[in-house]
Order: structure tokens, then sequence, then C-alpha cells
């Protein structure tokens, strides 16, 4: 399933149009980011939460040429699946 | 800073310049979530465009170690969710754009 796909589904369920729902589910999504750019953690009960974590500067290698370089301090946003998104993949 | 949660992004749809009630935002923060796990729980991916892509993954039995006791463990073989996010998330979160 895609970003559309689920538009589109929004859009069914709940007789809207096809933009609407479109605004909707965009702003889902950015509100997530810009909560993680402003520092703070999404915490969806059932589902899981979203956060960042920070990484300092290590020696890394140029996989082609093998040379040594230096990666800078990073963050990376993370995504954990809550207990209830866990069983419900997981079951057998 | 408390974290953010389903209620804080229905409070958010009604300030996107959509007709909206709370009781329908709230809604549709849920729908959201439980289509997408209900497709990962059916083994499908979910790919979100600029933001990142769920997908399921069979994980292998293994052995592990209850860390309190040190015991040897075997980790059954187990299906998790991932996500990657997308290089346009990443890189707003390190401050570019």
């Amino acid at each position: 399933m895609n970003k559309s796909d689920l538009i589109a589904l929004i859009s069914e369920k709940n007789n809207i149009p096809y933009r609407k729902a479109e605004l909707i589910v965009e702003s889902f999504f950015d509100f997530i980011v810009k909560t993680l750019q402003s520092g703070r953690r999404v915490e969806l009960r059932g589902f899981g939460s979203f956060f960042t974590k920070s990484y300092k500067s290590y020696m890394g290698r140029n996989p082609n040429s093998g040379e040594k370089i230096l990666v800078a301090p990073k963050k990376l946003p993370v995504f954990r699946a809550g207990r209830e998104l866990k069983n419900l993949v997981d079951k057998k | 800073m408390a974290n953010i949660t389903r209620k804080d992004i229905a409070n958010h749809f009604l300030k996107i310049g959509v007709e909206l009630d709370p009781v329908q935002a709230l809604e549709y923060v849920n729908q959201i979530i439980d289509i997408i796990s209900g497709k990962l729980r059916q083994g499908e991916d979910v790919l979100i465009f600029n933001f990142g892509k769920f997908a399921v993954r069979q994980k292998r039995a293994r052995k592990g170690r209850n860390p309190r006791t040190g015991e040897e463990v075997i980790i059954s073989p187990r299906k998790v969710v991932t996500f990657r996010p997308s290089p346009v998330f990443r890189s707003k979160i390190n401050g570019n754009g």
C-alpha cells in the first residue's frame, strides 16, 4: 500500500472528497515529522512511537575507495512498534 | 516536554482548514493507524512517500540470553515491523529544510 491508496481508503470509508482525505493524511505525517524536528516524541498507543536517535561522529570508510573519512554526527528518526502491533503482526 | 499523542494529532487536524469536529478528527487519526496496522497484519508493506516505509520482516530462531540470569534461551522465529525513514524525513531531522 502507498500513500495514495491510504488516501483513497480514507476518502471511500468516510464518503469525503479525495482532496479532503489527502489534506488529512498529509498533515498526519507532516505533524509527526514536525514533532520530531522540535525534539519531541510521538506516542501512538497500540501502534508505536516515533522518536529521534543521535549518533556521534565516527571514523568510517568510503566503501569504494577504502579511504578513511570522518562521518559527521547525525540524528535519525526511529519507529518502535508497540506491543499491540507487535502481537498483531506476529499472530500465528 | 510532553509526548505527542493521538489526541494532539486530532487537535492539529482542526487547524488545517478542513471542516471537522473533534470527534471526527480523532476518528480519522484512528482510521489511518488502523489501516496501516491492518496492511502490516496481512504482511503487506506500507510506503508513505516523503515519510518512510513500514515493512514486516521474518526473523529466524536464534540463541539469546536472559540478561538477568545469563541463561541461554532460544528466541523463536517471529515477524517484526520495521520502519525505514525516507531521505526527506532524515534530512528534515538534521535541520536541512
